[in-house]
């Protein structure tokens, strides 16, 4: 067992766990974007970031891929982690703007502005899909291509892939393309629609007609308040 | 053994081998044989001398007189009056700026004067494809002396205790790293050399690999029997042929010399070396990603711990050092860890190469003592700005680094000092600049640059730099905001925070340094739509001062767009609506009759 400290609590993690494994164990939140437990992480969306450290020398880390060590000292939602945090959704949102898992995300941690001119470029390169199809899927059809800002994902020379058995497990995975934010102000970059939510079946019914009481999740009855 | 009179050092470097030094030494060989002192005066091509900027470059030993500027032309008087007379030619010798006299001897050039050569000791001394003239000065002694009489405990205790730090950039003490890699059990352990230095203006370890292969190579066999490797790497770009051939060569000879593959020296022990070619990104200088271009992955760095001293290459520990780096470790184990304590302040111990570029007198490769100040750098060897412009900022650290202002001149050039102004030692690379230069242009330089060459995995660079290069590109093209600056300093600090790798983690320093010492030119931008320095073409427009035109018709040559006007003993003008504002009037003006002034046509909103 390894032991560290967590906001101030003292913690035990198995060998091998990372951070966020340990914090989720302790039912302490912290937001993930391209971590699923069925893959390896990744540390690309930098939404999982901790602090750690003491003192002046902290610095900011991916949980997900930060090992659990002895003698760690983390805080999960520090200031510096938040600014980093909020700013990052910021980022992907202009990217994505229609991406429900993102909108949800801004309306939930009080992201209420984006300062920067959207790209609609549908796809924020979390690499869930292509971890997906080389993972669960074993096969390898999609890759990461280029660096920078041509980065892409995509098949090989971006010709259809005899490996691609067209499973449709990276479309299921995509946290932008499976989830069309359908808010009042879908079309515009922010939605925040879940920040004031309003179900609207309340009009007609005495009990929320959400599948699973997973309100708002569908994006239909959601309505800025007036 | 054949004994010279004189023996001509043509440096060979790849700055002198573009302005033809190869030419020069071709002609020097044939004129020699019909002069027939072929058997008195041998002409050797050397590494890199260091002084570019007076390419190409013979220096004449052993009476140490340096020629530069050198053309074909030159080689018949300069082997008659040398080489026969004994006639040193003044003509073709340097003459320092502001002065009449030549200075015959490369030692009392100011250039060389207040250099300290340790990793640069063999520069323009030897010919780097010839073993025997590295071994000839103390070549491979330290190696002998490290496999023959010391321990791995006593390597790694003497290269602690001699305080040496990474020159890769971020300043790592080495004893360390390689006393974390000694100590881990599994085995075959790995070395690795980074040699891809991918900095704008950079080109200190292609010139080490370039004048000094050997030195590397040594350095690394000490490092393998410190740590207990059996195999190396030495990463080199594909962009650095030259490099690449003398290594190549260098590796080929220590293997014949019984210097470098099984038994070294009848020690018993094995160490091998490989060369990999690196394709040319910026992101492979971080060492996780470069080992994952070493496996043949995408340069693209990781999560670290585990540090690679742990898992490395392919999953075993690996010590990966700077090409500078394993240069300094045959020296300190040669002279001892004391000596080398002595040079340089506290923290910082021994010397640093640095890459002398930009808007400087002497462009060049320097060697100085860590603790020197920008000032003796930049003014004193540097030989200060050409035509007596004004000194503004100093680029540091390539482009994660910083620009620092007049009044920092003074700052002692150490890790600690650099980082706590805001610029950072990083490989090496010094890029001067005058009042010329606008600094919202050269942060906008920067961070396309990066932009381009960050890996793309974290959202925080990736994004971060693209949304930084877009709002910088639109204060340049005058629709900046006033709101522009806070954005800009707090997308830098996320990047610096969240960002993964080394690269992303300095990316905000090219805007959060140009914003702390020059914040008043990115407000003049803003506010005025006005570009200080007449860079930023959307801001400027030229025009034709009529009281200093004698109309030359010079500038309407050059002009390519044909849109300056006037003949002959005329006053010219130039039509905005042709105008591309390439500046190139400017550039073909002798009386200074062009002034790029502000446009008061442009008014974004």
């Amino acid at each position: 067992m390894i032991t560290f400290r967590m906001n101030g609590l003292d913690v035990k993690a198995e060998e091998g766990w990372s951070v966020l494994e340990t914090a989720k164990f302790y039912g302490l939140e912290i937001p993930t974007l391209c971590f699923n437990e069925g893959l390896t992480p990744h540390g690309g969306c930098r939404l999982c970031l901790v602090e750690i450290g003491e003192g002046l020398k902290t610095k900011l880390v991916s949980s997900c891929t930060y090992p659990a060590e002895e003698g760690l000292v983390v805080r999960t939602d520090s200031k510096r982690v938040w600014a980093a945090r909020r700013m990052m959704i910021e980022l992907m949102l202009a990217m994505a703007p229609g991406s429900k898992v993102l909108q949800d995300m801004a309306s939930r941690f009080g992201v209420t502005q984006v300062r920067f001119t959207s790209r609609n470029k549908e796809c924020v390169l979390c690499g869930l899909c292509v971890r997906m199809c080389a993972e669960q899927m074993d096969a390898k059809a999609i890759g990461f291509q280029k660096r920078g800002l041509n980065r892409k994902i995509s098949t090989p020379f971006d010709m259809r892939s005899e490996e691609c058995r067209l499973c449709g497990a990276c479309m299921y995975i995509c946290p932008v393309c499976q989830l069309r934010c359908q808010g009042p102000n879908a079309e515009g970059v922010l939605c925040n629609g879940c920040l004031t939510m309003d179900p609207s079946c309340l009009d007609h019914y005495d009990d929320l007609q959400c599948w699973m009481y997973d309100a708002g999740r569908c994006g239909t009855c959601v309505r800025e308040k007036t | 053994m054949k004994h010279y009179r004189a023996h001509l050092l043509v440096c060979a470097g790849t700055g002198c081998v573009s302005c033809g030094s190869f030419k020069i030494k071709e002609a020097l060989e044939k004129e020699i044989k019909k002069r027939k002192l072929q058997d008195e005066v041998q002409v050797v091509a050397t590494g890199c001398n260091g002084f570019c900027e007076r390419g190409p470059i013979v220096l004449v030993q052993p009476d140490g007189i340096f020629y530069q500027l050198l053309t074909v032309e030159d080689v018949p008087l300069l082997v008659e009056e040398h080489l026969l007379k004994g006639r040193p030619v003044k003509k073709l010798m340097y003459v320092p700026p502001d002065e009449k006299q030549p200075v015959p001897k490369m030692k009392d050039i100011e250039f060389f004067k207040h250099q300290r050569l340790i990793v640069l000791r063999n520069r323009g001394r030897i010919d780097p494809e010839k073993i025997e003239e590295y071994i000839a000065f103390d070549g491979y002694e330290a190696m002998g002396k490290a496999l023959a009489e010391m321990t791995p405990e006593t390597i790694i205790a003497e290269i602690s205790a001699s305080g040496l730090r990474g020159r890769g950039g971020a300043g790592f003490p080495t004893g360390r790293k390689w006393a974390a890699c000694a100590k881990e059990k599994r085995t075959p352990k790995y070395l690795i050399c980074n040699g891809d230095e991918g900095d704008p203006g950079a080109f200190m370890d292609r010139s080490v690999l370039e004048a000094d292969p050997h030195a590397v190579l040594e350095g690394m066999v000490i490092g393998a029997k410190a740590i207990g490797a059996v195999k190396g790497f030495i990463y080199i770009r594909h962009e650095y042929p030259l490099a690449l051939k003398r290594v190549e060569i260098a590796i080929a000879q220590a293997r014949d010399n019984g210097l470098l593959g099984e038994d070294i020296l009848g020690a018993g022990f094995n160490f091998d070396l490989e060369i990999v070619e690196g394709a040319g990104a910026f992101v492979s200088g971080e060492e996780t990603a470069l080992i994952a271009s070493v496996e043949g992955k995408i340069a693209m760095p990781r999560q670290r711990p585990p540090f690679p001293a742990q898992k490395g290459l392919w999953g075993l520990p690996t010590v990966i050092n700077n090409v500078e780096t394993w240069a300094t470790v045959p020296n300190i184990i040669r002279r001892g860890a004391d000596w080398f304590q002595g040079l340089g302040t506290e923290s910082s111990k021994g010397t640093k190469i640095f890459s002398l570029v930009g808007k400087i007198n002497n462009t060049g490769l320097v060697e100085v003592p860590m603790g020197i100040t920008l000032r003796d750098v930049v003014f004193g060897i540097g030989g200060g700005i050409p035509k007596g412009r004004e000194f503004k900022a100093v680029q540091i650290g390539g482009p994660s680094g910083g620009c620092l202002p007049a009044k920092l001149l003074d700052l002692p050039i150490d890790y600690e000092s650099l980082t706590a102004a805001g610029a950072m030692m990083g490989s090496g690379g010094m890029i001067v600049m005058d009042d010329k230069t606008c600094m919202v242009d050269i942060a906008k330089y920067f961070l396309n640059f990066l932009q381009d060459e960050s890996c793309g995995k974290c959202v925080s660079c990736r994004e971060g730099t693209q949304r930084m290069w877009e709002i910088v590109r639109d204060i340049t093209e005058g629709k900046g905001k006033e709101s522009d600056l806070p954005l800009l300093e707090e997308l830098a600090q996320v990047c610096k925070d969240a960002s993964l790798c080394g690269l992303g983690q300095t990316a905000g320093n090219p805007i959060l340094s140009t914003l702390q010492y020059f914040r008043h030119e990115f407000e003049a931008h803003i506010l005025d739509k006005r570009c200080p320095a007449g860079v930023c073409t959307k801001l400027i427009r030229y025009v034709v001062l009529s009281e200093k035109c004698t109309g030359c018709l010079s500038c309407k040559k050059a002009c390519p767009t044909e849109a300056i006007t006037g003949s002959l003993k005329e006053v010219h003008s130039i039509i905005q609506t042709k105008c591309i504002k390439c500046g190139a009037c400017q550039e073909a003006c002798r009386f200074e009759a062009i002034e790029s002034q502000r446009d008061e046509a442009i008014q974004v909103i």
